[in-house]
């Protein structure tokens, strides 16, 4: 009933998923700029979706400021020049990275530090039940004891 | 030393416990300007109607800066609030119509009315990314000496006007009176 073509055409269609990237026609100069410009979209982040790079979202700004990020690519600008611009603009948000500053640094070191505190609990915690263990095996017996103990093992 | 080591899990957890709580509560949505306590950017457009405006075209006085666009269904709900605003005259509207069609723009002023002083035209978004806006509506609010002072991202209910802009404004009229 169905041709072989048809339904090869088909599956062929809904394997066609669509790819996570919006689609620009910017032009570049050089590979260089194309590549910069690539490595940029991917590490900044849309204002707009809450959890997309510029590259992958859809939203108006972020097709914004790909355009401004080509412009200033064209113009001669330094990554850190972009990246400085983004960061008056849309503070640390626009970062997947968040800048190294004074009220970041929790962001930065808090899990190393939860890790520390942890790890400092836990060898606490390991080395008093060792320390117990220790103090029960290492009871000395007087000779009364000893008598006993042997009294009781031979009694087996 | 003992006790320090039992208690401490526990409050290591409570901490963490009170911080995600807290996390819930918090709208990821909404961004903190960094453009608070900075001045305007500079700008020199054109309005909706095609007039020439610039920095030198802001009111002297505290105002409300709000980006709307005429897609923008929310822009509709704060609608009636920024016409009372323009009716009662206190508070200036300087709209900047972002990301629109020229045209439709006008029509939607004429249809809906019309409660900006002017509004600036920003056709391709560009007056909008020195402001740090990422969508209409945002309202900021600016003071007479064109200083952002608060920015509020989304609709401007009558609600958010009483308890948000009016107490800011107090607080900066305070500010203010001092040195006066």
């Amino acid at each position: 009933m169905y041709s072989p073509r048809l339904l090869l055409l088909t599956a062929l269609l809904l394997a066609a998923t669509p790819g996570f990237s919006q689609v620009d026609t910017f032009v570049f100069e050089n590979d260089e700029q194309q590549q910069r410009f690539r490595q940029l979209s991917n590490e900044l982040r849309c204002p707009m979706c809450q959890n997309a790079n510029l590259t992958g979202s859809p939203g108006g700004v972020a097709e914004d400021l790909r355009r401004e990020i080509h412009r200033m690519i064209l113009a001669g600008n330094t990554d850190a020049e972009i990246e400085q611009f983004m960061f008056e603009r849309y503070g640390d948000f626009i970062f997947y990275l968040p800048r190294l500053r004074a009220d970041t640094v929790l962001l930065w070191f808090g899990p190393l530090l939860f890790l520390l505190l942890g790890g400092y609990i836990g060898w606490r915690i390991f080395r008093q039940a060792s320390g117990n263990q220790q103090a029960a095996s290492g009871v000395a017996l007087d000779q009364a004891e000893k008598e006993r103990l042997r009294r009781l093992l031979d009694d087996e | 030393m003992k006790k320090f080591i039992f208690y401490a899990p526990i409050a290591a957890f409570l901490a963490l416990a009170f911080v995600l709580w807290r996390g819930l509560y918090l709208d990821p949505t909404e961004l903190p300007s960094v453009l608070i306590d900075k001045p305007m950017p500079s700008f020199v457009m054109t309005t909706v109607e095609g007039e020439p405006v610039s920095n030198a075209d802001l009111p002297g006085r505290v105002f409300l800066l709000n980006v709307w666009g005429s897609y923008c269904l929310p822009c509709l709900v704060e609608h009636p609030t920024l016409m009372r605003l323009s009716e009662e005259g206190e508070f200036p509207v300087v709209g900047v119509n972002y990301r629109d069609r020229r045209l439709l723009a006008l029509d939607w002023l004429d249809v809906n009315g019309d409660p900006f002083e002017y509004s600036i035209l920003d056709e391709d978004g560009r007056f909008g990314i020195d402001l740090g806006v990422y969508g209409a509506p945002e309202t900021f609010l600016v003071d007479g000496e064109g200083v952002i002072r608060y920015r509020h991202v989304g609709v401007l209910e009558e609600n958010v006007w009483r308890e948000v802009f009016m107490p800011a404004i107090a607080e900066l009229r305070g500010a203010l009176a001092p040195s006066r």
